[in-house]
């Protein structure tokens, strides 16, 4: 590359052209709002549209109850289940994309990523109509049932009861269903490009050395792809545990993730401070992800 | 596709189980878009049986006021939002990619937290900072969505400028440098050489911003007054409280437009150029 980095101060006025804009509207539009949520939650409610920051701990307190714990912790059981099954769905869909002919690769990705650039709540209702009980996947599901039924009619044994709709919607299934529905985009595009960078001669050296298809997966791609797969797991994870759309709409009453508790607590439960904590405690959990994300990459890199 | 060759070691897509994998995980992302367009044009109250073709249900999303209300809301905030977080994210990404300055490390970080921050507590700090500051929600058009516009350039931005500065990096500054030395002022050096060489991806961050902007649920949520809606908003609260034909048919105007966007930007850029942006 020629020409280093120039010091602002050999050239101020284009600096200062560059920088005010983006450096102003971060200080006012971003550090502004989230420094008055960070003091938010350290006060408490003081009359009914008034809060004062009196620097107490108590709402963090709360946030430690067993009702707010256990919230958190099936939030990351719910995100670490969806992006497991996107990562067995999509791992396989990257090595075909990385394997195609070269005048198929382009579409087959542009297929993957279409879905990403449609309005995500249009995909969730697209969803839901597809699940709901007299949807498409009920009849599915009937149908197989019926199958069933004059299945065991050939051999002789009582048919089974006629198919009941069963209730798809509303209920945990359903939300992580519904987050790997709409996070598959995002584990597949990561996955790809750590595979397209793989040297494919190593592969071939493994099979022809004798190692068969599953221990050269084991042992050559899955190890040279953990790049990808540590950025996929995080890409698909962080979004994942604050998803707020997916367990509100397609959710039960029990299936609520911690973005819905924040949710409520702004607006029905009318409890701002302890919002505030909550949202924080949320950003705290982010950062310890992907701290551990970057420890991991740079452990990579000195070993390497 | 179906050459008689026999298959070489790594034409894994070539095996009939991947090809199954492929083809199941893209009925499973395309059959519920595919279903919902159908039947936005099928003749029935309820959603699964076909009764006929019809447009009525376009006819109706057309004269609902506040559904076309919503709609115009959306596209004007995504509009505005595109154009201020152009500006915004290209000049922060010749920033960073320009000048050493002091806390420089502090800058880029913060300026990578609004992708990494969760939508909800995003939502919520523009929630309680308009809320701090006042903000008038009884403005005239269309101005009264000023609040959302400014919510969305502050997640936009970021992302149009981590697009811009993966493409300088390919900048030969020795271009600029010649202009310079043949006379051309600082900004006649940026108009006429910078500025040509990261057209593509002012156009791929102008659609990114575009599509987040019009995505947007949860933020908009938390920012728009009371009477301020937009598409997304109008649509959940429609599914809320029931789910009628007449979504059907404004999601699937919204499905078609988005599409329309996607091949205009592979037209611009090719397929492979889309890919890379993300």
């Amino acid at each position: 590359m020629s020409g280093a980095l120039q010091d602002w101060k050999s050239q101020k006025k284009p600096f200062a052209a560059v920088a005010t804009a983006p450096v102003f509207w971060l200080g006012l539009f971003f550090i502004a709002p989230m420094t008055i949520v960070w003091l938010y939650s350290f006060g408490q409610n003081a009359g009914p549209a008034d809060i004062d920051i009196s620097g107490t701990l108590d709402n963090y307190k709360r946030a430690t109850e067993w009702l707010y714990l256990s919230i958190f912790l099936k939030s990351f059981a719910v995100a670490a289940l969806t992006t497991l099954i996107c990562l067995i769905i999509g791992f396989p869909v990257a090595m075909a994309i990385t394997f195609a002919a070269p005048k198929w690769r382009p579409w087959l990705l542009l297929g993957i990523m279409l879905p990403f650039w449609t309005n995500l709540l249009i995909r969730t209702y697209a969803l839901m109509a597809l699940m709901g009980s007299n949807g498409y996947m009920n009849k599915g599901l009937g149908g197989l049932w019926d199958g069933a039924s004059w299945l065991r009619t050939l051999v002789g044994m009582q048919p089974l009861e006629a198919w009941t709709p069963v209730q798809l919607l509303y209920n945990n299934f359903a939300v992580v269903l519904g987050l790997v529905y709409v996070h598959l985009p995002f584990m597949v595009l990561p996955l790809y490009s750590a595979l397209d960078r793989l040297d494919k001669s190593l592969i071939e050296a493994s099979l022809d050395l004798g190692a068969g298809h599953f221990k050269t997966f084991m042992k050559i791609v899955v190890p040279l792809a953990a790049p990808g797969i540590f950025a996929g797991v995080m890409i698909t994870l962080v979004p994942a545990l604050g998803a707020y759309l997916t367990p509100d709409l397609m959710g039960g009453t029990d299936s609520q993730m911690i973005a819905n508790v924040i949710e409520r607590q702004f607006k029905r439960a009318n409890d701002w401070p302890f919002g505030a904590a909550l949202s924080f405690l949320l950003i705290y959990a982010m950062f310890i992800l992907i701290a551990l994300q970057s420890m991991r990459a740079n452990k990579v890199k000195e070993a390497g | 596709m179906f050459n008689r060759t026999a298959i070489a070691p790594l034409e894994y897509t070539r095996k009939l189980w991947m090809r199954s994998w492929v083809g199941l995980t893209m009925l499973f992302l395309y059959a519920p878009l595919v279903v919902l367009m159908i039947f936005s044009f099928n003749d029935s109250k309820r959603n699964v049986v076909w009764k006929g073709f019809t447009l009525k249900y376009y006819e109706k999303a057309l004269n609902n006021d506040s559904l076309v209300e919503a709609m115009v809301n959306s596209l004007t905030i995504a509009f505005l939002a595109t154009i201020i977080s152009l500006v915004i994210g290209a000049l922060a990404a010749v920033m960073l990619w320009r000048f050493r300055f002091p806390f420089k490390g502090l800058v880029e970080g913060t300026m990578s937290l609004p992708i990494i921050v969760p939508e909800i507590c995003l939502g919520v700090a523009f929630l309680i900072f308009f809320a701090k500051l006042d903000w008038p929600t009884d403005l005239a058009w269309p101005l009264n969505l000023s609040a959302i516009t400014i919510a969305h350039i502050t997640f936009c931005f970021p992302f149009v400028a981590m697009v811009v500065r993966a493409r300088l990096a390919s900048f030969n500054r020795e271009e600029e440098e010649a202009a310079k030395d043949l006379g051309a002022t600082e900004w006649q050096a940026f108009r006429d050489v910078l500025l040509p060489h990261i057209k593509p991806s002012l156009v791929a961050g102008a659609l990114l911003a575009f599509t987040l902007s019009l995505d947007d649920f949860v933020i908009t949520f938390f920012t728009s007054g009371p009477d301020t809606i937009t598409f997304p908003v109008k649509v959940y609260s429609m599914v809320r409280f029931s789910v009628t034909p007449e979504v059907n048919a404004a999601s699937t105007i919204l499905i078609i437009l988005t599409v329309a966007l996607t091949f205009i930007a592979l037209k611009y850029q090719g397929v492979k150029g889309i890919a890379e942006t993300h």
